[in-house]
């Protein structure tokens, strides 16, 4: 197959791509020459992933062009995409932990010896000369189970050679790396371009796109804004490119005078996870959890509130220490803990709305032991009607009802026990644009009340309009804290993307 | 017992400048072999299988020395064995097939009535059995792959239904031994220098699909499924088409494993097989191969069922009251289990440590 003289390995122009009613894609083209490291920049939800995924063949695009050298190719499988040479290193690395390395590289595709056999010595020897080339030392033999992030990820770049893929696409492959195996990384991804590969490396740490790649190309809201090379251009300029967005009006937060401190959080810390995390959240205020996916935003509110255990730290609410990992003890402290996938963590799906209400004060409900489904329409039914929310009846299946009134009843699930905290994550994801200026008119509402919020949020519009404070977390760091006035996309992105001055 | 024939010696060459994480091993190829059979689980269930025979034996000596007790020690052990190899192809892609015992007992049924009601010969016979017990296997494999319900839930419902199709087919009839030719229900008594027949039939089976799941391509991506399903369709196999030819081929060796029963013990009845899934499935745990699927070989599975049965033979000749046979296999089960965990996490867990010490 004759490649024709000058196109690119890998082109994509206007690939669009929705799930049901959601757009993730809305226009990508993304345009990588053999020989060449592009990275590929954006915010949160910008649609990186799932232009991956396309080009992986995990996803097949509604509309818009593919081309692979060229020539236009359409992929409905990823054994599709594999065969036209195209590897993906997703941010985790899928392998086989029960088989061995070998096997690994080989799957599906084996050497065969006489008679249909697999030749594991030749396998065993291949994958040897495999990891000789590039300057690793791992047993052919030992099982991938065990294995750190970054000898997976060299275990997948043994894969993509062997394939002999002419585009590589690396989504996040540093983001769980220590400083030695991002240089080990880099040196083989240097050494694959040299040799005339295509390759597209996602990241957030800037000074590594500065450091490893040739041009980048911004994506933000699904679609493409432009392509740069990286020796024009600078952090500040890719800034701009990323966030580009006026504040709208979208957010009514209401200003409400702030009281005394409700939470109290000191030096918390979990290996691994964060480290020595500082903060306090006032009576009346919303404080804003801002970062990357990944930085380890939930993972601390999860541990504030006891669902998962720290090492070292305290957590004081109302001034009274609270035990860790020991979420009834927080709840009936008053805390309240809107999770993100609230589908799987906060609402009993298929129950009904008075249940779900009613589930977190069942006890104070409950009379000689029974729970009558009359005392949880009681219970319910003054919350539910201040929400707003829209079910017919409260036996109506929660499953049924939208992701914002999903999202409505599980707040007044939690308002339900009278909390002074409440943490939501990512209150509005998944929840069209109407609803959304309800939630947010909600937690405004709420926190005029006088109830303290700590909210989590990855999209830098809704966290810039609603919080009347910004706590920017970067690789399980606190690295910023802004007031409300002083907080602008771009400072708020920067200590997101600060990874130079967090790690040592 | 798994990597012995692939061991090769040529890692002790890689001198490199970088970081040496996860460094080769530097046994040589006979050490390797050694270590690793040594320390398989196949072998250590071997020993046990070995000690029960040997307590047995001092106990009561005609349970090994005697031309009949050789003979039973390893016809008996047969349908179990045919059914633990389908069994555990099934498991090591992290499913079940439950509906086994129901499969055994239509084709059981099926073989005797196409000798009375038919003229066919035994070898047509036999091969209507494997295929019906395919093609319902087939059904099972097609809603498991389609339905996107647990294999666990399908084969619990296909259990029932198919057993009921036997019910309902045979009702209080049975097949006899004398309604089955004598070519046919020899095949229970015959021996090859004093091996069962049936016994050399069901080792050829375990043998052909060990070989299938170390060698062939197909076997290799059976484990890679079970071991991380998501991972498997990532890497673009076929995963579909694997575990239904996973579940076909259970179903099959059930088939097989009727037509046996029927020769073994000449009459048949609705209720022929009822509950044998659950030896199996015990019989493949045993064996140690994983329950979530990606580990453990047949020849571990085939094991297990000849222990398991051995063990139900030996416990009333030692003098265990009847009373603890049932629950002495259990906790021989549970043991197998937690014995699995324990190693998996200390695998796991100096797995990791090598590396922290890199």
């Amino acid at each position: 197959m004759e490649s024709v003289v000058g196109a690119p390995a890998l082109e994509l122009s206007g690939v669009t791509k929705a799930f049901g009613p959601v757009v993730a894609l809305r226009s990508g083209s993304l345009s990588v020459q053999g020989g060449s490291i592009h990275a590929l920049v954006g915010e949160n939800g910008a649609g990186k992933s799932t232009l991956v995924k396309v080009v992986a063949g995990v996803y097949r695009r509604d509309g818009g062009i593919l081309r692979l050298d060229g020539e236009d190719v359409d992929f409905g499988s990823t054994a599709e995409s594999k065969a036209a040479g195209v590897a993906v290193i997703y941010q985790e690395p899928t392998l086989f932990p029960d088989l061995s390395v070998t096997e690994n590289i080989f799957m599906g595709r084996q050497i065969l010896g006489p008679g249909r056999r697999i030749d594991r010595r030749a396998m065993y020897a291949e994958a040897a000369r495999l990891f000789a080339g590039l300057g690793v030392n791992i047993d052919p033999r030992r099982p991938a189970l065990g294995l750190s992030i970054a000898d997976q990820q060299i275990i997948e770049i043994a894969k993509a050679i062997s394939l002999d893929a002419r585009v590589l696409i690396m989504d996040e492959p540093t983001a769980a790396l220590s400083g030695v195996e991002v240089e080990r990384l880099f040196a083989v991804a240097r050494r694959l371009r040299d040799e005339g590969r295509a390759l597209v490396f996602i990241s957030h740490r800037f000074d590594e796109v500065f450091a490893l790649c040739d041009t980048v190309t911004v994506m933000r809201d699904g679609a493409y804004v432009d392509t740069l090379p990286v020796a024009d251009t600078d952090v500040d300029q890719i800034v701009a490119l990323m966030v580009g967005r006026e504040v709208g009006e979208l957010f009514p937060k209401t200003p409400a005078t702030i009281g005394g401190p409700v939470l109290e959080v000191e030096h918390l810390t979990s290996r691994g996870l964060f480290h020595d995390i500082s903060f306090e959240v006032r009576a009346g205020e919303i404080v804003g959890l801002a970062g990357l996916v990944g930085a380890g935003r939930s993972e601390i509110a999860r541990a504030v509130f006891g669902v998962d255990g720290y090492e070292s730290g305290a957590v004081r609410l109302n001034g009274v220490p609270v035990r860790r990992h020991d979420p009834r003890a927080a709840i009936r402290a008053g805390m309240a803990f809107i999770p993100e996938d609230r589908r799987r963590q906060g609402l009993v799906i298929d129950a009904s709305v008075a249940a779900n209400v009613a589930g977190v004060v069942r006890s104070s409900l409950t009379r000689a032991g029974l729970l009558t489904r009359a005392a949880e329409n009681r219970a319910a039914a003054p919350w539910a009607a201040r929400l707003e929310v829209k079910t017919n009846a409260l036996d109506m299946n929660a499953a049924t009802m939208s992701g914002g009134n999903q999202q409505k009843v599980v707040i007044a699930k939690w308002l339900a026990t009278d909390p002074t905290l409440l943490i939501i994550d990512e209150p509005t994801r998944g929840i069209d644009v109407g609803t959304k200026a309800e939630v947010h008119r909600l937690l405004s509402e709420l926190a005029g009340r006088g109830l303290a919020i700590l909210m989590i949020s990855s999209e830098l519009p809704e966290v810039l309009g609603m919080a009347d404070r910004v706590l920017v977390v970067c690789e399980g760091h606190l690295t910023a804290d802004i007031p409300q006035d002083e907080a602008t996309p771009e400072n708020v992105m920067r200590a997101a993307t600060r990874s130079d001055e967090v790690r040592s | 017992m798994t990597e012995t024939k692939a061991a090769e010696t040529d890692t002790g060459t890689a001198e490199h400048a970088h970081t040496e994480l996860v460094a080769p091993s530097q046994f040589t190829r006979g050490r390797r072999i050694y270590e690793t059979v040594v320390r398989s689980r196949e072998t250590s269930i071997l020993l046990v299988l070995l000690l029960v025979i040997a307590a047995a034996t001092v106990k009561s000596p005609s349970f090994l020395f005697s031309a009949n007790s050789w003979r039973d020690l390893l016809l008996t052990p047969s349908v179990l064995l045919l059914l633990a190899a389908g069994q555990c192809v099934v498991i090591i892609t992290r499913n079940v097939d439950l509906s086994v015992g129901s499969v055994l007992g239509l084709t059981a049924y099926l073989t005797g009535r196409l000798f009375i009601d038919t003229g066919l010969p035994v070898v047509a016979i036999v091969l209507c059995g494997v295929l019906v017990g395919a093609a319902l296997g087939a059904v099972n494999g097609l809603l498991v792959g389609y339905g996107k319900v647990p294999a666990l839930v399908i084969t619990l419902g296909t259990l029932y239904v198919y057993r009921g199709a036997v019910l309902s087919w045979a009702g209080s009839n049975r097949v006899n031994a004398s309604d089955l030719p004598d070519s046919f229900s020899n095949l229970g008594t015959q021996t090859v220098a004093s091996v069962p027949v049936l016994f050399i039939l069901a080792l050829c089976v375990v043998l052909a699909v060990g070989y299938y799941l170390h060698t062939a391509r197909g076997g290799r991506e059976l484990y890679a499924i079970g071991s991380d399903p998501d991972a498997a369709v990532l890497y673009g196999l076929a995963v579909r088409r694997r575990v239904i030819s996973a579940f076909v081929l259970s179903g099959g060796l059930a088939g097989l494993a009727g037509v046996v029963y029927a020769a073994r013990y000449g009459s048949v009845s609705s209720g022929a097989g009822s509950g044998i899934e659950l030896q199996a499935v015990a019989a493949v745990v045993i064996g140690g191969v994983a329950i979530f699927g990606g580990s453990g070989t047949v020849w571990g599975a085939a094991i297990g069922a000849v222990l398991l049965v051995t063990i139900n033979r030996v416990l009333p000749i030692v003098g265990i009251p009847d009373f603890w046979q049932q629950a002495l296999v259990g906790g021989l089960i549970l043991g197998a289990i937690v014995l699995d965990r324990v190693m998996s996490q200390r695998r796991a867990r100096l797995l990791i440590e090598a590396r922290d010490e890199a």
